[in-house]
């Protein structure tokens, strides 16, 4: 019976995970260009919510200042960009280059704290270098932040223009990084992270460096954060400290809870569900931010190990 | 000279508001091992439910009585209501706490609107104390009095009654605490309830200065979170520590370099945690 149930649960998925796949790719030939905003919006933000499903899912490092990469990722394209006027590459790899650099300091200091103390100090983390983005005013701009950020394919020089070319840049990289985080979590490496998961003293008698595993687990996510930082920059052509403050941690880390922690599959759902809403529901209502609330306490009720999860399958 | 006495005696106004606020943070930690992304929002309830009675009776005081009377119901009803169902899940709580958050912006945003204020200052306190060449305003003082007193209060309930020892057993080790009969459940509600009355009463005393803004909650949430995370999480005079450390330094900051505020505070928070990584006088 269990079997059973499980059986049709798990096709169920692959029909959705078929449904999605086509959207995603076909979508831009028949959406208007408000429509294929969305869907940028979604793969970036997906990108983002499986690189916190890493740390959060996978390693159960519970990150509330995960969006300080992504900002600053898109900070830097910004500065590099306008101010110093840098070329294409040269501001993509050095923004991705200093998101990561910033994890990596940023992970020595956190990296051997765990459970609810991570969740604390990853959240003052996180304010901190918001503060930073919002009072280091020669830099950042401050409130109003920074904008007139060339497009990307004035950057790059593209032949083709658009939001549906731009889309299908954005495609091209979530599809990349979904393919290296998957490899990752399915290698040993990853198994290990898992392991940390469920018991760490254990992986440490076992002779693993726990350590030294979540500790470049944090930086890994950091890494792929500034990527979906700096397509994020290119997408909005300006950037602001609401990039980096709490309520983007916490709704990137709805994203994951509500979609499914652990899957990777799932963030990528709750990316799509929280953008959606937003949208849709910012149209309707000034009053998003009230139904926002209501959907994280309604979601923590009804779904508490998320969407893609509801069906009883274990994570994994 | 005058200088470093008037910043020093603003560093210890912000440290009282902080110790305001980080006290029940950080003793709802203790208890219920949450982490309470709603904080700040009791702190802003309680200035603009002041604000609404200030205006009509003109009197801060009933004020602040009624703010502490009406967060703490709210503070309880959150706590009985929806975070006990996640006894054992920081995550699920703390994500519970972030909705009220948000829903907490809105409806104030909804009833009060989004104007600035400040609540008027009661009575004589609105006149300066001067001593020699430093001025200062007398009701900064009074607030570093009052904090001060509420903190001795703490102190004595914490330690030298019953519901202290409760308190105390519980933050140690709740199962023990409830295999030996404590109401742990109801002992949370009247801390978390406590927690929200202390922040709403920050709220009123730093009302006369800070006053009241959309956004104001999440302005002195990290402040609050890095008070509690150096001072220890669970330990009052870990509070009381954190305050005056992150207060005078962040007071500093803002005088000295003013572009790097928030990100001053990186420093203490560093050296404890690697140090000490649960704080001053926390216990792992």
């Amino acid at each position: 019976m269990a079997g059973r149930d499980v059986a049709r649960t798990v096709t169920a998925r692959h029909v959705a995970v078929g449904a999605m796949a086509l959207l995603l790719v076909a979508g831009p030939l028949f959406l208007g260009s408000y429509w294929i905003g969305l869907l940028t919006q979604i793969v970036i933000l997906a990108t983002l919510a499986m690189s916190l499903d890493i740390l959060l899912g996978y390693t159960g490092l519970p990150s509330l200042g995960h969006a300080a990469f992504f900002g600053v990722a898109a900070y830097a394209v910004a500065v590099l960009s306008t101010t110093y006027r840098a070329d294409f590459w040269t501001t993509v790899v050095a923004a991705v280059a200093i998101g990561t650099a910033l994890a990596a300091a940023c992970g020595l200091i956190v990296a051997h704290v765990r459970d609810v103390y991570f969740l604390m100090i990853t959240l003052a983390l996180g304010m901190v270098l918001w503060g930073l983005s919002y009072r280091w005013i020669p830099v950042t701009g401050g409130d109003n932040g920074i904008s007139g950020i060339p497009t990307l394919d004035a950057h790059a020089g593209l032949p083709l223009s658009g939001p549906a070319a731009f889309y299908y840049v954005t495609l091209l990289v979530f599809l990349a990084s979904a393919a290296l985080m998957r490899t990752l979590v399915r290698s040993p490496f990853g198994l290990t992270l898992r392991g940390i998961r469920e018991n760490e003293g254990r992986m440490r008698s076992l002779g693993f460096n726990t350590w030294l595993h979540c500790y470049l687990s944090f930086v890994i996510a950091g890494a792929f954060a500034s990527v979906a930082g700096v397509m994020w920059a290119y997408y909005n052509g300006f950037v602001s400290p609401t990039y980096l403050d709490l309520t983007a941690s916490s709704e990137l880390f709805l994203m994951v809870t509500l979609g499914g922690p652990a899957t990777l599959v799932g963030p990528v759902l709750g990316a799509g569900a929280i953008v959606l809403l937003k949208n849709v529901m910012s149209a309707y209502t000034a009053r998003w931010l009230l139904i926002l609330g209501i959907v994280y306490i309604v979601a923590i009720l009804a779904a508490p190990r998320g969407i893609w999860n509801l069906g009883g399958r274990r994570s994994g | 000279m005058t200088y470093l006495i008037t910043q020093t005696l603003n560093g210890l106004f912000s440290a009282a508001l902080l110790f305001l606020i980080a006290s029940g943070l950080t003793l709802a930690f203790g208890v219920m091992k949450i982490v309470n992304i709603a904080h700040g929002s009791f702190y802003m309830l309680g200035v603009y439910v002041a604000s609404t009675v200030v205006l009509r009776t003109g009197s801060l005081f009933a004020g602040a009585v009624v703010a502490i009377l009406v967060v703490a119901a709210v503070g309880f009803l959150m706590q009985r209501v929806f975070l006990r169902r996640f006894p054992a899940d920081p995550l699920a709580q703390m994500m519970m706490t972030m909705g009220f958050a948000l829903l907490f912006r809105d409806l104030a945003l909804m009833i009060w609107g989004g104007d600035p204020f400040t609540l008027q200052y009661p009575g004589r306190l609105r006149e300066s104390i001067e001593m020699g060449e430093v001025v200062f305003p007398s009701y900064r003082l009074f607030v570093i009095v009052v904090a001060a007193l509420v903190g001795v209060g703490l102190w004595i309930v914490n330690e030298k009654t019953l519901i202290g020892a409760r308190l105390r057993a519980t933050v140690d080790d709740p199962e023990m605490a409830s295999a030996i009969g404590i109401n742990v459940a109801r002992l949370s509600g009247v801390v978390f309830a406590v927690g929200a009355g202390l922040a709403a009463f920050g709220g009123v005393m730093g009302g006369p200065i800070l006053g009241g803004y959309a956004g104001l909650d999440f302005d002195l949430l990290p402040l609050a979170f890095v008070v509690v995370i150096v001072g220890g999480m669970g330990s009052l005079k870990g509070a009381l520590v954190g305050s005056i450390v992150v207060g005078m330094i962040d007071n500093f900051g803002k005088a000295l370099v003013p572009e790097l505020s928030y990100f001053t505070l990186f420093a203490p928070m560093m050296v404890v945690l690697a140090l000490k990584p649960t704080g001053l006088y926390g216990r792992a």
